[in-house]
């Protein structure tokens, strides 16, 4: 289905990335998520390299603890703070797709609805107005949920940079990529990066 | 800690801005009405460390304190601190 690519895992206590096309921030918790989650692994050695690579325009997407680490260390705007109703939510949930100019959605119809997993305490997005507004005006808003399950702002599901080479998002595209697992729509996340990197 | 420095200690309060929702401290509001314990308008859950600096002088160990504030112990997207310095 894919062609062949090299994947490396960075430990945290690395101080410099290898050569790589995408830095993914998985999901998952990272130092217990103590403090504020992700507040302690933005702070981790690798983080440097992660923002050096930011800033010379490289692609990174963070998925989950991935999108909070991405807003603990500013390269994304906002917060993530606990559901407005205090529980671990964990359930397939509709999104809609608002932004599909980026590398990483542009197999995607604007507008369609799609199904990808969520699996969080800590989902609901919080950005004050005027710095809503101005990520409107960027076109930063790449998903909303359909039916809000958090509390988001806006039902903001996924945001990127202004560059758009960086994405963060509560969902988990990476548990969508097969029929048995009830839906592929996050391959089609994939699927863009690589046309995007073949074209390239 | 060299010879020259010395210790002090300083409480630090965090608390969400006004404006960012704060379910615990919802929750805890309607505890205490629902369980007549008072008449409680709101409640905001914060947090509060204790932080002991080794440091020359009062003016540095404020000087790192502030920095500890602002870099790591809040966000200042959603929230906002005080600190005051205890002598035990």
């Amino acid at each position: 289905m894919f062609p062949e690519f090299d994947v490396k895992m960075i430990w945290h206590k690395e101080t410099t990335l290898p050569k790589v096309d995408l830095v993914v921030l998985p999901g998952g918790f990272s130092y217990g998520d103590y403090l504020r989650c992700g507040a302690i692994a933005a702070k981790s050695p690798i983080m440097k390299a992660v923002k050096n690579f930011y800033e010379i325009g490289g692609f990174i997407i963070g998925i989950c603890n991935g999108f909070q680490i991405l807003t603990e260390t500013k390269i994304l705007p906002g917060a993530l703070i606990p559901n407005t109703n205090q529980k671990f939510i964990c359930k397939d949930q509709d999104l809609v797709v608002e932004n599909n100019k980026t590398f990483f959605t542009s197999n995607f119809e604007h507008n369609r609805t799609i199904s990808i997993p969520i699996a969080h305490h800590d989902g609901q997005y919080f950005l004050n107005d005027s710095e809503i507004e101005e990520l409107e005006q960027n076109e930063g808003i790449v998903f909303k949920y359909r039916d809000n399950p958090n509390g988001s702002i806006k039902d903001i599901a996924g945001v990127c940079s202004k560059n758009k080479r960086v994405i963060g998002m509560m969902p988990h595209p990476e548990r969508a990529v097969d029929k048995d697992l009830g839906s592929v729509s996050g391959l089609t996340m994939f699927e863009s990066l690589i046309t995007n990197f073949l074209k390239k | 800690m060299t010879v020259n420095e010395k210790v002090f200690k300083f409480k630090v309060e965090v608390i969400l801005k006004k404006g960012v929702l704060d379910p615990q401290g919802e929750a805890i509001k309607q505890s205490i009405n629902i369980n007549n314990l008072g008449n409680i308008l709101d409640v905001k859950q914060g947090k509060l460390f204790e932080l002991t600096a080794s440091s020359k002088n009062r003016e540095h160990a404020v000087e790192e304190l502030e920095k500890i504030c602002s870099d790591l112990l809040t966000n200042s997207v959603i929230e906002e601190f005080k600190y005051y310095e205890v002598s035990e």
